[in-house]
């Protein structure tokens, strides 16, 4: 490989930690001290923890002690359905029910797949339109088919593969006429639209920190003090007695700190990655004529996250086009599960009414802080050679 | 060249690779998922599917620098490969997977793709050597190791295939591998060597036939037509197999008794004697040459991988071969590939259709 520049157009997969951030963690890694001791040095530690706790709980419109640490997004999501449903069903064994999205990150999809083949759960999967967004009559529907049931509702803030943003209110509306908790994963929300936990009315809410420019391996599951969920690791019960595990001091302090960076420059950088996105959007549609923006074309906190660009190429395998911008330095993402890394058509496009061969030939931008119309400009630069042959490959397949 | 390393996770893919790029090409190694369900780890040395494997041939191509995709081939492998293997199978013949894969994947499928994506070439860890004959094509021999030789299973490639093919190990021992990957750093170079068919994981290809197939019972009869035995599907039997026959009945003169046909639609099983495998003549279809098609004459074939050379008189009619064997072969089975070969030179392939004796 040549020295060249990297564009960097998969900041929904990760984006870079901040200096700031990572001058903060550096800092607090060099600390000792158990924030559950008792001493000096534990006490110190706590300091920082709490300190963190009430910044975040400030950025994002919760109270500190609705801001349970964890280990990132994926068991945050894990905490938020597998613990209401055990705690709700305990509670009343004719709550049995899920009501979740087609289009929920794996994260979250599993967990529920888990819960129907292990504890014999029901599930009740809320459709969504030819943009990715809810049927917010069917959820509806579903859930006032049998009210009583439903031992939980969530429906993710935006979706990570098209960045189409939910009707998180209208959602909230109907499990607060039936007295259900709900729960929303806004991992990929955070810091790219304004998030207010205590105004939307959720019950539980997911973020972490690597995709707002904190660290892999810190993230938190806001919920309201009145819910109760089951645990998932049992041991010192040091958050809030529903996570267990050492806190990780210098992971909170650095996520604390990249979170209040980014909300604080959100509406900004929000502003100058929707022109990127548009600069992006337009040089591809030039280019290939025949490419398809999937999602809601529509820019703005109710409908699309400015970040995310989701296109499928007709006619072209999305790996085969990834692997050839990759050999140009280009880095995007073909948005899918891969087991082992044997990539998997998006669940969320087929959701989407989408056949087999379109998800299969479709690639997502996503742009972030460090995003460059340079980075831009090279991806156009290199897309048409690229896409030539790509289609020359899918070609044989076919 | 801009060059595809197929790595398949074991030592001499990984090998091949690095001289790949030592060779200063342009290399980009691929992994080929050929299972719809890998195996998360690898049962005993067997199998390439699992993703340990992919997990094995990642770490390789970090350690060589180069950059590393896998690429999704299961549905072609299991519609040309797992099928022709299950068909051929149920119509009584003996099919050699690996040059299927050969012909239809790694250097078809594979290849095709590596070359609209702009690559030039396509770089396996197979041992066998290929040279620029003088008549400005390129030759296939048979590898310096003559242990490890793998030219048999490259028997099917065309001229056009082996034109953007490279097999860096050719002029190599497998001991020289393994040293080479341990100097390298190949985490892989201790790594046992892959034996038997890919896609059955245990080796047991009845079981696995039986498994696909479900159980189909027949008899077993001995030369003069007598049932000496019965069993649960004819596709778990091999022209020349002497184990497993389960039968109940001894032979007339004590002697082991080894299956002699198979015949599929009636299921029926013949069995008898070891001087009743011997073969003299082949009758072969569908050959694939590598160059032109052979002068009739004298030339040596392979009839298995890892099989003994046979001197034999081939002539080739249309797109018929007749070998007539000058050493006599034994348990030879119809869809076993016969390999032609000039010297250490692969002429080509063909697919043994029916076997016969001369008269005494």
């Amino acid at each position: 490989m040549t020295d060249q520049p990297i564009a960097y157009l998969d900041h929904a997969a990760t984006t870079p930690m901040w200096p700031e951030a990572i001058d903060v963690m550096i800092t607090e890694l060099a600390r000792s001290g158990n924030a559950s001791s008792l001493h000096a040095s534990g006490r110190a530690a706590r300091r920082v923890v709490e300190e963190s706790r009430e910044l975040i709980a400030e950025r994002l419109g919760a109270r500190p002690s609705e801001v349970v640490f964890c280990s990132g997004g994926t068991e945050a999501n894990n905490l938020a359905i597998k613990g209401l449903y055990w705690a709700r069903h305990a509670q009343d064994p004719s709550r049995r029910r899920v009501v979740f999205s087609a289009i929920e990150h794996h994260a979250l999809l599993d967990p529920v797949t888990w819960l129907a083949k292990h504890e014999s759960a029901d599930v009740s999967m809320t459709p969504v339109d030819r943009a990715g967004r809810i049927d917010v009559e069917a959820l509806r529907a579903a859930v006032e088919s049998d009210p009583a049931s439903v031992a939980a509702i969530t429906t993710m803030w935006a979706n990570n593969e098209m960045g189409t943003i939910q009707p998180i209110d209208r959602v909230v509306q109907i499990a607060r006429e039936h007295d259900i908790p709900v729960h929303s994963d806004a991992v990929q929300a955070a810091g790219y639209v304004p998030l207010d936990f205590g105004a939307s009315g959720l019950d539980a809410m997911t973020v972490t920190a690597h995709k707002l420019g904190g660290p892999v391996g810190v993230g938190a599951l806001v919920i309201r003090r009145e819910l109760d969920p089951v645990a998932l690791l049992h041991g010192g019960g040091q958050e809030r007695d529903i996570r267990s595990g050492t806190i990780g001091v210098a992971l909170i302090a650095s996520f604390a700190k990249a979170l209040d960076l980014t909300i604080e420059r959100q509406a900004e950088t929000s502003a100058r990655i929707e022109r990127l996105r548009a600069r992006l959007v337009d040089g591809i549609c030039h280019l290939v004529p025949n490419a398809v923006i999937n999602g809601d074309p529509e820019a703005g906190p109710t409908h699309r996250l400015p970040n995310i660009a989701h296109v499928t190429f007709p006619g072209c395998e999305g790996d085969a086009m990834l692997m050839l911008l990759d050999a140009h330095g280009v880095e995007c993402s073909t948005g899918s599960a891969c087991a082992a890394g044997v990539p998997q058509p998006s669940h969320v496009l087929l959701a989407m009414g989408y056949d087999e061969v379109a998800a299969r030939g479709s690639l997502r931008f996503s742009l972030g802080h460090t995003s460059t119309e340079a980075e831009v400009d090279r991806l156009l630069e290199v897309l048409p050679a690229v896409h030539e042959r790509a289609q020359r490959a899918a070609g044989l397949r076919s | 060249m801009k060059v595809v390393a197929a790595m398949s996770g074991g030592v001499d893919s990984a090998v091949a690779a690095a001289r790949a790029v030592d060779a200063g090409h342009d290399v980009t190694g691929v992994h080929l998922a050929l299972s719809r369900n890998p195996r998360s780890y690898r049962s005993g040395a067997r199998g390439c599917c699992s993703i340990e494997d992919s997990n094995d041939a990642r770490r390789a191509a970090d350690a060589l620098g180069i950059p590393f995709y896998v690429w999704d081939m299961s549905d072609e492998f299991a519609d040309t490969v797992v099928d022709d293997f299950v068909a051929e199978y149920t119509a009584g013949r003996t099919p050699n997977p690996c040059l299927r894969c050969n012909e239809k994947i790694k250097f078809a499928a594979v290849l095709d793709r590596a070359l609209a994506l702009g690559f030039d070439a396509v770089a396996t860890g197979h041992y066998a050597r290929l040279s620029d004959g003088a008549d400005g094509l390129v030759e296939m021999h048979r590898a310096e190791d003559h242990g490890k030789d793998q030219s048999y299973v490259l028997g099917v490639l065309t001229q056009e295939q082996l034109r953007h093919s490279l097999f860096p190990l050719g002029d190599t021992t497998k001991d020289v591998v393994r040293a080479e990957a341990e100097r390298r750093g190949l985490q892989v170079a201790k790594k046992p060597d892959s034996h038997d068919i890919c896609f059955i994981a245990d080796g047991d290809n009845a079981g696995w036939l039986t498994e696909k197939l479900g159980p189909k019972p027949g008899s077993i009869v001995d030369e003069s037509g007598e049932v000496v035995g019965e069993h649960d599907g004819a596709y778990a039997f091999t022209i020349g197999q002497r184990r497993g026959l389960k039968l109940g009945v001894p032979a007339a003169d004590g002697k082991p008794r080894f299956v002699l046909d198979i015949e599929p639609v009636s299921g029926t099983v013949t069995v008898g004697s070891r001087e009743a495998l011997n073969v003299d003549v082949l009758e072969c279809i569908k050959p694939l040459w590598c160059a032109a098609p052979p002068e009739t004459g004298e030339y040596t074939v392979q009839l298995r991988a890892h099989g003994d050379e046979h001197r034999a008189r081939v002539s080739v009619i249309d797109q018929s071969v007749r070998v007539e064997l000058l050493d006599p072969a034994r348990g030879i089975a119809p869809g076993q590939a016969c390999v032609i070969y000039d010297g250490t030179r692969v002429i080509g392939s063909a697919t043994i259709d029916r076997t016969s004796r001369l008269p005494l």
